[in-house]
């Protein structure tokens, strides 16, 4: 059986993990090399690294920080962050990554999404949406969730895969980081409307949650930060859970 | 010497960096003579088939590759490479394993390309060696091989479908070993060891 991906997302600042302080036994939390290794050891099924730097400087200190995990990692990884035209995704797969993560770009110039799949194939292309729900409609947002756009989330999804994205990651900016669970309606909605996998992403606070994104939003892979960082869930227990309710885990 | 074939497939690194892991330095080159000289020939690739092909002809390298002696390991697109035909691009391809290579077709909302972790079994052959029945390894595909004689791996994905083959010098995996966290590295090891 194909198995349901579990997916930790690190942010990446001028070359630096932030937010994993917690780790018991772990000395260097800051060196995405060494988060890398220790997610893969604990059973992460792929990784996600996420630029949130500015800088030009610290754009340059994250194509380093991809050629390290690539040298050292043995499972995927996908790169996301700033990318804004297909140079800056080629010079992240010349890096080392399996995919790319395009989201704001991706709204302002859908072409893009088609140039990708076109050179690197669709494989690489992950589109993210951000997302909310007001008013009865999840509307799709630009910069982090910054700038509403004229775009709902099921339409624009469907445009991204006939343009040539290869997977979904949808976070909803209503349930991100307040650990309710991930919005199991609009997830199922996706799966409805798309023959790409669509990864969950915001919301999680419990391991049934996760169960949850599986079972009732039908998702393919549930992507999750802080509660993996600061240690509140165990991805080998997680995995455990999961086999114990049927679903089916590496 | 371990030789990586190069050629215009993406993510060739990602194999590099693999046997790095397990102390193989490769020479990866399209040099006729280097790969004909290897004592063992990985054959990596993502890509689509046709154009591939035609790239390999145009530099003589199919020709080539069919006549290696030395153990030669196809991966992913590689593997599909090493078959007869290919439905993608209706393309003749090396014809080292006498078997068709099928683009899926979806019967229960299944999603392709087939992505992601998923179970080998029914496993056969050195190049296994030490791998257990139902581990995972990381796939991304939407062309597969059918069951055949020459499978030593087989997986389910909308049907069981061969997902490794082994036919006396040539050995070939539709699932990436370099991305199969220790399964795959495993994997790579014996290939390095036959």
């Amino acid at each position: 059986m194909l198995a349901k991906r579990i997916i930790p997302c690190l942010d990446v600042k001028d070359g630096k993990t932030v937010k994993g302080v917690n780790f018991v036994n772990f000395r260097h939390a800051g060196d995405p090399v060494e988060m890398a290794a220790m997610y893969s050891e604990a059973g992460a099924d792929e990784l996600v690294f996420l630029d949130i730097t500015a800088s030009h400087e610290g754009r340059k200190t994250f194509v380093d920080v991809v050629k390290r995990v690539a040298a050292s990692t043995s499972i995927p990884f996908t790169v996301g962050g700033g990318i804004g035209e297909l140079a800056d995704v080629e010079r992240l797969l010349n890096a080392g990554a399996d995919k790319v993560s395009i989201n704001s770009a991706a709204l302002r110039n859908p072409q893009l999404i088609n140039d990708i799949a076109k050179n690197f194939g669709s494989q690489v292309c992950v589109v993210a949406i951000d997302a909310q729900f007001e008013n009865n409609e999840w509307i799709c947002y630009l910069n982090g969730g910054r700038i509403p756009t004229e775009r709902k989330l099921v339409e624009w999804a469907v445009e991204a895969q006939e343009r040539g994205a290869g997977e979904i990651l949808f976070t909803s900016m209503s349930h991100d980081g307040v650990k309710t669970g991930y919005p199991n309606e609009a997830l199922a909605a996706l799966h409805e409307s798309l023959n790409i996998p669509v990864i969950a992403s915001g919301g999680a606070g419990t391991m049934e949650h996760f169960k949850d994104a599986f079972l009732i939003g039908k998702a393919d892979a549930a992507l999750a930060a802080s509660v993996f960082h600061f240690g509140e869930i165990n991805i080998k227990e997680l995995k455990e859970y999961l086999k114990n309710n049927n679903i089916p885990v590496r | 010497m371990v030789v990586v074939i190069k050629y215009n497939a993406g993510n060739i690194h990602s194999v590099v960096h693999a046997l790095r892991r397990i102390g193989i330095d490769p020479v990866v080159t399209d040099d006729k003579e280097l790969i004909q000289k290897a004592d063992k020939v990985i054959f990596p690739g993502v890509g689509e088939a046709e154009t591939t092909m035609k790239y390999l002809k145009e530099r003589g390298l199919d020709t080539l590759i069919k006549s290696l002696t030395q153990p030669v390991l196809g991966i992913c697109l590689g593997m599909q490479l090493m078959c007869k035909h290919s439905e993608e691009g209706n393309v003749d391809c090396l014809g080292i394993f006498d078997i068709e290579v099928k683009k899926f077709v979806q019967r229960n909302k299944e999603k392709i390309p087939h992505m992601g972790w998923n179970q080998v079994e029914s496993l056969k052959s050195d190049l296994m060696r030490g791998v257990t029945e139902g581990n995972h390894a990381y796939f991304v595909h939407s062309y597969y091989v059918p069951l055949c004689e020459y499978a030593i791996a087989t997986t389910d994905y909308i049907d069981k479908f061969t997902s490794a083959l082994h036919k006396d010098n040539f050995y070939a995996t539709q699932f990436h070993p370099e991305k199969s966290g220790d399964v795959g590295t495993k994997i790579l090891e014996n290939f390095i060891n036959l």
